[in-house]
């Protein structure tokens, strides 16, 4: 490929031989100045983000905000509680409807199908389920669930967090299974075991860590989402009932519905609210990556 | 002969039989299932979106996607603006992100100390991590402000009048919102998307060939543009369709400061909407043929991702083999 283009340096060496070099020069500055202030541009978004929360938040958080329920329009003070609960119950639903299907069908990549045609394709559609927009599979979930059930409920949202972290488990899980050396399982084979029992207790168990970081990484991915919840689980202001019937409060949307209502209280609950979600949201990513460094 | 059976009995029998290869076989379906359930999935939300989205389709024909109509009084719905403002949303993130991605992965592989790489990655990354409602939050509460004060009411002022950019650039309410303001949020959180892929592209690239570029004297900014984005060439290109991917998906920040209304303007200083946007605007207080008008826009969203998405990943993985 570089054969085929021109050989540029030797057509400089005797004449202008200044001239063209600090123009090559000023380029290389041109474009390595450029390179650096597009990098400062976006940590300066990522800490100007960061920053705003803990300044708007930290002035909306006490301890009112973990024990009370969310305030009615025009009713005074209030806290976040049933919000928090209720989205640690969603996203704790998602995931365990989300882990044991993306597990499997993860294993089923790595150990089964492997470079079968078949296997190509679920690999295929998995990579694309995992950038599909998740307002689409709110919508999904609402026509699957909401719609003949005939009611928002914490199952449909819990369902919703489920399918967008199943491509992410699945991912990673076959990414992790792959990283442990054949020799593990013929050694696991040549003791008799069938392939179930070498994977369950060889290959699962060497990959482990690797494993927990994707579920840890769905965890993070789907504990922000709000586009999929306005049609699932929706929002309320009181406490949920146990049975997850009805609307179940949840952070995301409750920081949609606050963040712009005229009511100062709720304005504060929101920043309060988004420097919670983002700054669990960050710890988690953060623990995800620390494991994924040490393991390896 | 019966000596020999007896002892192909004795061989497979107690594999075949113990509970063990009940389990054995019980393990491997299950995980056959749950991987074709992915393919059912896909398929599921391909089914239910053109069933939901039928009535409307079936209402307004192809007239659906052309007209500029949304009018629930007279349930009379059209796709028009909507797709127009998906699209330019999209461009605008690309036109601002792709530069910013590229340089921040040409800053990552080619510029930065090794010690100050593993940070900075880190800090890139975390952009994908803030959930897309917190870019609402900053986006409408610190970016629309100083872009209205600071961009939109002195470019309104100095194009007022002109040609063309006149009324493209031109805001008659300087408020802040709008399409342009959402491309620009949009970018920053495509930014970590194209910028890692292409890191790791790049990266892939064997050190021999960077370093023979040097070697004939070649300039940093040379290597990056004669050998380096020729070699990763495509795979760049797939991970600008990941972004645009996103870019056309994305929700909640879209929904906090693009405007949400429903007439197209042609300015994109000007308030407008895009599929998603409207869809978690109107959701909750949809019914009869307006939901059925939203699920249609789903639809259309869908197949548009969809072939952005394939795309996208083929380009990325001819390259990853190679």
């Amino acid at each position: 490929m570089t054969m085929a283009t021109p050989a540029k340096p030797t057509a400089a060496p005797h004449v202008e031989w200044g001239r063209v070099r600090s123009s090559r020069r000023m380029a290389d500055r041109l474009m390595k100045i450029i390179a650096t202030s597009f990098t400062l541009i976006a940590i300066v978004v990522l800490f100007w983000i960061l920053g705003m929360l803990i300044v708007k938040g930290l002035g909306g958080l006490s301890a009112a905000t973990f024990t009370q329920v969310t305030p009615g329009p025009g009713s005074e003070g209030g806290g976040l509680a049933n919000a928090i609960v209720g989205s640690i119950v969603l996203t704790f639903l998602g995931i365990a409807v989300a882990t044991p299907v993306g597990v499997l069908a993860g294993t089923y990549l790595a150990e089964y199908g492997k470079a079968s045609k078949l296997a190509e394709l679920i690999r295929f559609i998995n990579d694309i389920l995992l950038s599909a927009p998740s307002i689409l599979i709110g919508l999904f979930v609402y026509v699957v669930m909401v719609e003949p059930f005939r009611g928002y409920s914490g199952w449909a949202g819990g369902v919703a967090l489920g399918i967008i972290a199943i491509p992410v488990i699945v991912r990673t899980t076959e990414d992790m299974l792959r990283l442990v050396p054949g020799s593990l399982r013929e050694a696991g084979a040549a003791l008799g075991a069938p392939p179930s029992v070498v994977i369950t207790s060889v290959t699962w168990r060497a990959a482990k860590s690797g494993m927990v970081t994707g579920i840890l990484l769905a965890l993070a991915r789907i504990a922000g989402e709000t586009a999929p919840l306005i049609f699932t689980a929706l929002n309320n202001n009181f406490w949920f009932s146990p049975t997850l019937v009805g609307g179940v409060s949840n952070l995301p949307v409750t920081i949609y519905q606050f963040a712009s209502a005229p009511y100062e209280n709720w304005q504060q609950l929101a920043w309060a609210g988004s420097l919670i979600i983002t700054v669990s949201i960050l710890v988690l990513s953060i623990i995800a990556r620390r494991i994924v460094r040490g393991g390896k | 002969m019966t000596a020999a059976t007896d002892i192909d009995r004795t061989l497979t029998a107690p594999v075949r039989k113990t509970p063990m290869g009940t389990f054995d076989l019980v393990f491997r379906n299950a995980s056959l299932v749950a991987a074709l359930f992915v393919l059912v999935l896909l398929a599921g939300i391909m089914v239910s979106m053109v069933v939901g989205g039928w009535p409307a389709f079936r209402e307004f024909g192809l007239g659906f996607l052309t007209s500029s109509v949304w009018d629930t009084q007279n349930e009379q719905y059209g796709a028009w603006p909507a797709i127009v403002g998906t699209l330019s949303t999209a461009l605008i993130a690309l036109v601002v992100g792709v530069p910013l991605s590229l340089g921040i992965a040409v800053f990552l592989t080619q510029l930065a100390p090794p010690w100050f790489k593993q940070p900075v990655s880190t800090a890139i990354e975390l952009l994908a991590a803030v959930p897309s409602i917190i870019y609402g939050m900053w986006g409408l509460f610190v970016f629309v402000p100083l872009f209205a004060a600071y961009v939109q009411i002195p470019l309104s002022n100095l194009v007022e009048g002109m040609p063309v950019v006149g009324t493209i650039l031109y805001s008659r309410s300087p408020s802040g919102l709008g399409i342009l303001t959402a491309g620009i949020i949009l970018a920053f959180m495509i930014i970590p998307f194209i910028a890692s892929i292409t890191r790791d592209m790049l990266d892939q690239i064997p050190s021999v060939l960077r370093e023979s570029a040097y070697g004939i004297g070649a300039t940093t900014w040379e290597v990056v543009r004669h050998v380096l984005v020729p070699q990763a060439g495509v795979s760049i290109i797939g991970a600008v369709m990941l972004g645009l991917g996103r870019a056309l998906g994305e929700t909640m920040a879209v929904t906090f400061v693009v405007g949400n209304a429903n007439r197209l303007s042609s300015s994109v200083m000007d308030p407008g909407s895009t599929i998603a946007s409207r869809i978690a605007n109107e959701f909750n207080e949809a019914l009869g043929l307006q939901l059925n008008a939203l699920i249609a826009l789903g639809c259309i969203l869908f197949f548009v991702t969809f072939v952005v998405l394939v795309i996208a990943r083929l380009l990325v993985a001819r390259v990853k083999r190679y």
